[in-house]
């Protein structure tokens, strides 16, 4: 499903090395230190950073040329994800019309998502006046209704208390399971990791040290995973 | 240590023997007082005469002066206020703050008599339109200026002495038909500038064929510049005069040394720093001991003067006449 | 008042303290013009007019600062070019520029004999006339547009990256980023950057007639010359005052309302990531808006490059040791401004009478030099010599009207630097100095190096109360700029013109810099 292809890229002095393919439906945790290359990785694949060499396919389709707008994926930042000036409906509407201009199906499936995130009732809430995991679900809810095959996350879910994030967590393996989502989320806490993902690799000083399914790591941890644990 | 020491006791003697030397403070324009302007020299001359500490102290123009004299009131330090003209003359007569000089002028050289006992003349000029002198056809009248095409920069008489003096020059010249000539130079006008410097500065640039100055403008061209491009429109109902006088202070505790400096004022070791430094004409110096240039200069036929109490009276409602004729 | 049961700290009260000062360092020289006057006088209909022409000159020229500046601050935010940086630092130049240079760079673009009409007459096109009401507003876009520009730029790149990227991944079309993004973020910045600009304009007293063609532009300024000069009527010239102040007050509090700038001038060499507007129209539009701009900025600053540079070298020696003097006062106006500015920022950025202190801030933009200058020097007159106060008053005046300017730099730097880390250095103990030594002034380097070069810059350029207080000797570069014009010595006034440029944007330049080196942020 995504394939990253001797991606080779110098920014400021950092140079990052990724060779990573993830299954379709695979959920890829990211994990590694601060400054170890997570989010530029994430930002290659989204289209935000060109990679001096190598290749991005998703679908097997080469997409390292395209603009952002034109690849196939969602992604959630750690902030910012929310206009304040809109309501919760007019959030989750901009990710199938950024005009807001929405016919009754459209505006229909804006209620079902979210409805579907537990948010039925709140459209004209602004995030002003929502909790932070209040946040977190409208924008999960508009990723769900972009109906994109790829979801990127760079710790969207980092400012919120434990309990929150493992809702959130929980919120969305059932929502990829049941759009068939292939995720790759940026963490650096592996029990995030393992209760969202099938996979795990580790990027340090810009380089993947280590990349596999998850649950053989877990059961014997290798040497470079033991910080984490 | 020690020299520090020794330069602070210096430093003091030095401040005590000047502070026993008698100090006469004169208020002044700014422009007076300036490195190029007619202080540094005449400071040195009096000074050499008197025994005394000379100190000139800047405000602006003359209008800014006389409001800066009016504000202190009879707190002021002034001994000496040099540089009113003779529309500000009556304001500052009201404010009697200004003492009789009790000097009788001898040598002037003015083209009209004085007997003011309050003020005495220290220089004088023509107010006149100065232009290049390759303008064709330059206007002999106001009339004229009014029916030409000619583009001219003008003062506000609200905030500048020269503006005033134009004021007072149509006024003079027209009485009750003054308002109409405004009108008719209304659609000249480029525009109206705070002060002289700004209007000269624009008719230098080119932005007027014709600015609002003196007629002794031009010799500061030609000697400083030795630039014969300048010449004033001699204009056939007379030029208004302005006359720049000094007046003693009644609060001044040094009259004789102020009377002593009004005395200089009109000798020729002041006289004679006028005309290079201050660009007019010497109230008292024979016309033969000017500098060279001096006798390229139009020199208008007709004085014209109006006594200081009546342009006071008459201010107010030439201003009004002036307003209403260029708002339109 | 939700925490008044907090004790109020020592920054506190300086802030407060400050605050106090600077309404009396306003109103109190308004106040001893009224004590001399012995009472006000009536307003003739000419004032009314003079009011009314005010207004309506400065409500134009504001509104077409802020309008223009929209195209040119979104392009300077979406692009990225060799010598940008440069660029915004070189077009912020005629905010600081003594009025008259300024009005004279503009006649030689715009004026009857200007660049402009000559070129428009080698096609044969008739050429343009200056003077009038559009002369007045074109002179006071020029001093403004770069302020203007400078406010939005910063609420532009106030706009979090990540939304931008958000935006990106949804496909939003330059529309939609307009739509969502940037009329939002412009809906709070414009009013504030309106209101600077309308006080500032306000004030106007040479633009407009020098540039507005006569007395039919009577601004509230000239009244008060009028009255100072003309009639000696302070009970006018007071009342005058009174009206300025009105209409500071008036447009604030119509104007508060709406929003405030989140704060200016800093860090506006980070150009935005833009995913949008990449096609070549776009891109050529941004750079023609841009070229435009720097154009109409910079060739009256060039025309004061070419007519002062040969006579640099031969200026009189006086005219050199005023421009020292105006370099020893702008740096201690600098501090000044500082020092005045950051005790209040920090009250404002801590949520106490944040509309109180903005007003009074910007008050000092709205009130009559001559006034504040007359004022003072009544209030000083009968204690001190002018000579040896000229310098001190200048600096204090100068100060005050930097003041609205730097405030609007550091509150927002302040506040951010407050959220962020205030809790913490009140958890570990910090308190007063050290915590405004290690935590505070670290984090506000940037706006606070800019905040003081404009203070400086804004200082160099000042012709205000000077010309009340100066001696022969204690002249200032400007002054002694003016005396040279006032002398026929045009040459050299324009070299002197040229030395304050220089002298100006070289003072801004190093404090700018300076806060940027080894900057937290």
């Amino acid at each position: 499903m995504l394939q990253l292809d001797g991606i080779h890229l110098t920014l400021d002095g950092f140079t990052l090395r990724a060779d990573l393919s993830v299954a379709r439906s695979a959920r890829l945790a990211v994990l590694g230190p601060s400054g170890g290359g997570k989010t530029t990785l994430l930002n290659v694949i989204a289209g935000f950073l060109r990679p001096d060499a190598g290749r991005v396919l998703i679908d097997g389709r080469d997409v390292t040329g395209w603009p952002v707008p034109e690849r196939p994926l969602s992604m959630l930042f750690q902030e910012g994800n929310l206009f304040p000036h809109l309501g919760a409906f007019d959030n989750v509407a901009l990710g199938i019309a950024p005009n807001l201009r929405l016919g009754d199906a459209g505006r229909e499936a804006v209620t079902q998502a979210l409805a579907q995130v537990g948010l039925g009732g709140f459209g004209d809430r602004r995030p002003g006046d929502l909790s932070g995991g209040q946040r977190s679900r409208v924008a999960i809810a508009r990723m769900l209704l972009r109906r994109k095959p790829l979801a990127l996350l760079d710790e969207p879910f980092a400012a919120l208390d434990p309990g929150l994030r493992r809702e959130m967590l929980a919120l969305l393996d059932e929502l990829c399971r049941a759009q068939g989502l292939t995720l790759v989320m940026v963490s650096h806490d592996l029990r995030d990791a393992e209760r969202l993902c099938t996979d795990l690799c580790l990027l340090e000083d810009g380089a993947i040290s280590l990349n596999g399914p998850l649950a053989p790591m877990l059961a014997a941890p290798p040497a470079a995973l033991t910080p984490w644990l | 240590m020690k020299s520090p020491i020794i330069a602070t006791g210096l430093a003091l003697v030095a401040s005590m023997a000047s502070a026993q030397d008698s100090v006469l403070t004169v208020y002044t324009y700014d422009s007076f007082t300036a490195e190029w302007g007619p202080g540094p020299v005449i400071e040195e001359a009096f000074e050499a005469t008197c025994d005394c500490d000379l100190q000139f102290i800047g405000a602006g123009d003359g209008a800014a002066l006389l409001s800066r004299l009016q504000l202190e009131g009879d707190r002021t330090e002034a001994d000496v206020v040099l540089g009113l003209d003779t529309n500000l003359v009556a304001q500052a007569r009201a404010s009697g703050l200004i003492a009789e000089h009790g000097i009788t002028p001898e040598g002037l050289t003015m083209p009209i008599s004085w007997d003011d006992p309050q003020f005495l003349p220290y220089d004088w000029g023509y107010f006149a339109f100065v232009h290049g002198t390759d303008l064709a056809d330059a206007p002999a009248s106001f009339r004229d200026l009014a029916a030409s095409n000619l583009r001219i920069v003008i003062q506000d008489p609200r905030s500048s002495t020269p503006g005033l003096g134009l004021l007072m020059w149509v006024k003079t010249a027209y009485g009750n038909e003054a308002g109409e000539i405004w009108e008719g130079l209304a659609d000249n006008i480029v525009t109206v500038t705070p002060g002289w410097s700004e209007a000269y500065g624009l008719y230098l640039d080119g932005e007027a064929d014709m600015v609002l100055s003196y007629t002794t403008s031009p010799a500061y061209h030609l000697i400083a510049e030795d630039d014969s491009s300048h010449t004033a429109a001699a204009f056939d109902e007379g030029h208004y005069m302005q006359v720049e006088v000094a007046g003693i202070v009644n609060t001044t505790n040094e009259m004789a040394l102020a009377r002593q400096f009004m005395e200089f004022m009109l000798t020729p070791a002041f006289q004679e720093a006028i005309p290079t430094t201050n660009w007019m004409y010497p109230a008292a110096l024979p016309a033969s001991d000017l500098p060279d240039g001096f006798d390229t200069l139009v020199m208008p036929e007709t004085p014209l003067l109006m006594p200081a109490a009546d342009a006071r009276a008459l201010r107010d409602a030439a201003l009004e006449e002036w307003l209403s004729a260029l708002s339109r | 008042m939700a925490e008044r049961a907090q004790p109020l700290g020592a920054a506190h009260w300086a802030g407060a303290g400050v605050a106090a000062l600077v309404l009396l360092a306003i109103l109190g020289p308004l106040g001893a013009v009224l004590w001399r006057a012995e009472g006000l006088s009536a307003l003739g209909p000419q004032d009314h007019g003079a009011i009314r022409f005010t207004v309506w000159q400065a409500l134009l020229s504001a509104l077409f600062s802020t309008a223009l500046a929209i195209p040119v601050a979104r392009a300077l935010a979406r692009r990225r070019f060799h010598g940008r940086t440069a660029l915004i630092a070189l077009m912020g130049a005629p905010f600081i520029l003594p009025v008259i240079v300024a009005v004279l760079g503009l006649i030689a673009i715009f004026g009857r004999q200007g660049a402009l009409n000559a070129g428009l007459a080698v096609f044969g096109l008739q050429g343009i006339e200056i003077y009038g009401l559009h002369g007045i507003v074109l002179a006071h876009v020029f001093f403004n547009l770069p302020l203007a520009v400078r406010l939005i730029l910063q609420g532009w790149l106030a706009i979090p990256a990540e939304r931008f990227r958000l935006a990106a991944t949804l496909g939003f079309t330059s529309r939609d980023i307009a739509r969502h993004m940037e009329r939002p973020m412009l809906r709070q910045v414009l009013p504030g950057a309106f209101l600077v600009i309308f006080l500032i304009c306000t004030t106007s007293f040479a633009v407009a007639l020098i540039l507005g063609g006569g007395p039919r532009s009577t601004t509230v300024e000239l009244a008060i010359y009028q009255a100072f000069r003309y009639d000696f009527d302070l009970g006018r010239a007071a009342l005058l005052g009174l009206v300025q102040v009105a209409i500071c007050v008036v447009a604030g509090l119509l104007v508060l309302r709406v929003a405030l700038p989140a704060g200016m001038g800093t860090g506006l060499d980070r150009p935005l990531e833009r995913f949008d507007a990449q096609g070549g129209w776009q891109r050529a539009g941004d750079m023609a808006v841009i070229a435009l701009s720097a154009a109409f900025l910079l060739l009256p600053l060039g025309a004061v490059f070419l007519r002062g540079v040969t006579g640099v070298a031969g200026l009189p020696g006086s005219v050199w040791q005023a421009a020292e003097r105006s370099v020893v006062l702008s740096l201690a106006t600098a501090a000044l401004a500082v020092v005045l500015a950051l005790p209040m920022a920090l009250l404002i950025a801590r949520g106490r009478a944040k509309g109180l202190l903005e007003t009074i801030g910007a008050l000092s933009i709205a009130v009559s030099p001559l006034v504040i200058g007359t004022g003072l020097f009544v209030i000083l007159r009968p204690h001190v010599t002018p000579g040896s106060s000229a310098l001190p008053v200048t600096g204090l005046v100068n100060a005050l009207t930097a003041l609205p300017f730097v405030l609007r730099a550091l509150v927002p730097a302040v506040e951010e630097a407050e959220a962020s880390h205030g809790r913490l250095a009140r958890s570990l103990g910090m308190g007063g100095w050290a915590r405004l030594r290690h935590v505070l002034l670290p984090r506000i380097r940037r706006p606070l190096g800019f905040g003081a070069g404009l203070a400086a810059a804004m200082a160099m350029g000042d012709l205000g109360v000077i010309t009340l207080f100066a001696t022969p000797q204690s002249g200032t570069l400007p002054l002694e700029m003016f005396r040279l014009m006032g002398s026929y010595r045009t040459d050299d006034a324009e070299a002197a013109a040229l030395l304050l440029l220089g002298l100006s944007l070289a003072l801004f330049w190093i404090f700018d810099r300076g806060g940027r080196v080894n900057a937290a942020t």
